[in-house]
């Protein structure tokens, strides 16, 4: 049985070392920014090279990126719009789900069709602005929640798990008089808990990502979602303004931690709760495959 | 009259279930129809003052303008390179990972390997772009390797021949792992006895690899690559509007970004609106024929 030839083991041997080899090179940046975020300033500053544990210890970079009102208030309206978006998103997504997935439908294809065509041709960004903006959404978190309130990729999947539900279950049901709010809210939904909880991660993830929309519709700061906070912050230079209140020559040296300290704050979280939600993830990722 | 009849009894009969889609209607009219409605700016001098009607008609000269502009060709030509380089490395990278990891028998070792690629998948865009701008800046920690090396410090976002690497091998690291979910629920699909006879018969491992595992994971593979060509105008605009800057427009800026300088920027609203028609046609006939091509090659079609 055991006939493992010389080249075989070879292989094995290549293929762990090139596994471990990836998956320090996945982790290391992630590593790199957790013990610069931790460092003593100064001694970040004159250090050249690699990272294998905090140069030092300080938490003076956490304690500004918490003083920060941009990120408090940055985090409080992602959360709004966490709140809102998913409340949108998970009962348009369900109705349609719902409607699409019943046969005396007669003409759910063609309502299908017109839903579907949209995931292939768009009218491009600048329509889409002025589409927003002539609603009167500019500069308001709406903006950020309702131009996204059916996405059609999730529309398709939720309808794929409805579709796999007998319909004998509803026709008693039926019978009993109810209609078809108490049907999908009594019985599809409480039967599809699995495919509700990976339709509103995936939301959530859209929605804790998004900076784009963000920034062409919102114009007031006080607004700003967390990402576009993080942009700012990270992308254009903005960390040594927040640094303000030290000493001049301290700015430039704070900054240094004050990014990987932001990225830590507006990371952290969502790897906390990454392992508890990995398995609906996955099964989202499958569920998505199969009705690509 | 009659085909009215028969909609408006369906919708009687259904009457809640029509109340239910009624929403969505109206949510795909307002963001995605209108849009495409609004779209007829780009044959237009629009101006915000005058409305899409009152706006006067401009026919194909904004079209005309792009295709005979400085930046036609430039713009084409990037979105066209970073979707190649993504397509040549980028898509074939989890495949690759999934067959080394299908190759380990010590679940364990697999198991750890899976959760930490996982990861990076889920910090979001701009975040790992502060990374990368961090790490590339000419005092950043890819620089102090470079250094150590004897190489000469510079900052690596904004050199032009540099920036197509920087985005693909960074989008690689992000999702190479979460790639790979798919292909290994293919794996585990494939009939075990097959790999049984393939023994009998005397194949190696590299044999029932070529034989039994790429063949069984081919139609997940093809179904990946149509929605993949499908994408390729849209590919990535938001990462690579976060990480570039004019000094390397030359090699960065694909048509999608130019729309957003040129409209939102520039507010040339009826031009940037010309060269989006164009992006969504193209990116239209691409999945059209990509889905049409692998129905013909291999049976494997989206509809």
């Amino acid at each position: 049985m055991s006939t493992v030839s010389w080249s075989g083991r070879l292989f094995d041997w290549f293929n762990y070392i090139f596994l471990t080899f990836l998956m320090v090179l996945t982790m290391y940046p992630l590593l790199h920014v957790a013990f610069a975020s931790l460092s003593d300033a100064s001694e970040l500053m004159k250090h050249s090279g690699m990272l294998w544990k905090p140069l030092g210890f300080s938490m003076d970079a956490y304690v500004n990126v918490f003083r920060n009102p941009m990120i408090a208030s940055g985090y409080t309206n992602t959360l709004i719009i966490l709140v809102g978006g998913l409340a949108l998103n998970i009962v348009l997504t369900s109705f349609g789900a719902y409607a699409l997935s019943r046969r005396s439908l007669r003409y759910r294809k063609q309502i299908m069709l017109f839903f579907v065509f949209t995931m292939f041709f768009s009218g491009g960004l600048i329509p889409f602005y002025f589409a927003v903006m002539n609603l009167g959404l500019g500069n308001s978190l709406l903006a950020l929640i309702v131009p996204t309130a059916v996405n059609t990729f999730n529309l398709i999947i939720m309808r794929t798990a409805f579709d796999a539900i007998p319909e004998s279950l509803e026709e008693s049901a039926k019978i009993d008089g109810a209609n078809d709010f108490v049907i999908l809210f009594r019985i599809i939904l409480p039967l599809s808990l699995p495919v509700v909880a990976v339709i509103l991660l995936y939301y959530g993830v859209s929605h804790w990502n998004a900076w784009f929309n963000a920034s062409i519709f919102l114009q007031d700061r006080a607004k700003y979602p967390l990402q576009l906070v993080l942009r700012e912050i990270l992308l254009q230079g903005e960390a040594s303004a927040m640094a303000e209140g030290a000493a001049t020559e301290d700015v430039a040296m704070l900054s240094a931690t004050l990014k990987y300290a932001t990225i830590m704050v507006a990371t952290v979280p969502i790897l906390l709760v990454y392992p508890l939600l990995q398995r609906y993830f996955v099964k989202g990722a499958l569920i998505g495959a199969v009705k690509g | 009259m009659k085909a009215m009849g028969r909609v408006l009894f369906d919708v009687r009969k259904n009457k809640y279930l029509y109340v239910m889609l009624l929403p969505l209607f109206v949510y795909y009219v307002l963001f995605h129809y209108q849009p495409m409605y609004g779209a007829m700016i780009a044959f237009k001098d629009f101006s915000p003052r005058l409305g899409i009607i009152g706006s006067p008609w401009a026919g194909f000269g904004h079209f005309m303008d792009f295709f005979q502009g400085a930046y036609f060709w430039r713009t084409i030509r990037n979105t066209f390179m970073i979707s190649f380089y993504d397509l040549i490395f980028g898509f074939p990278a989890p495949i690759v990972l999934a067959l080394l990891l299908n190759e380990i028998r010590v679940q364990i070792f697999k198991r750890t390997v899976q959760t930490l690629t996982y990861l990076p998948h889920f910090i979001s865009l701009v975040v790992i772009c502060g990374m990368i701008k961090d790490f590339t800046s000419s005092n950043g920690i890819i620089n102090d390797i470079i250094a150590f090396f004897g190489g000469e410090r510079h900052s690596l976002l904004l050199e032009p021949g540099l920036f197509r690497t920087i985005y693909v091998s960074t989008d690689i690291w992000q999702h190479i792992g979460w790639g790979t979910i798919i292909y290994l629920a293919a794996l585990t699909g494939i009939d075990p006895e097959r790999y049984e006879a393939a023994k009998i018969d005397g194949a190696g491992r590299w044999k029932q690899m070529l034989h039994i595992t790429i063949p069984g994971i081919l139609p997940t593979i093809t179904v990946l690559l149509i929605l993949n060509l499908g994408r390729m105008m849209n590919l990535g605009f938001e990462k690579i509007i976060l990480l570039y800057s004019p000094g390397v427009y030359e090699t960065a800026d694909v048509i999608s970004s130019y729309v957003y300088r040129v409209g939102l920027q520039d507010f040339n609203y009826s031009f940037s609106s010309a060269v989006g028609l164009f992006n969504s046609a193209i990116g239209f006939i691409l999945v059209i024929s990509s889905n049409w091509l692998s129905r013909k090659l291999n049976d494997t079609s989206l509809w």
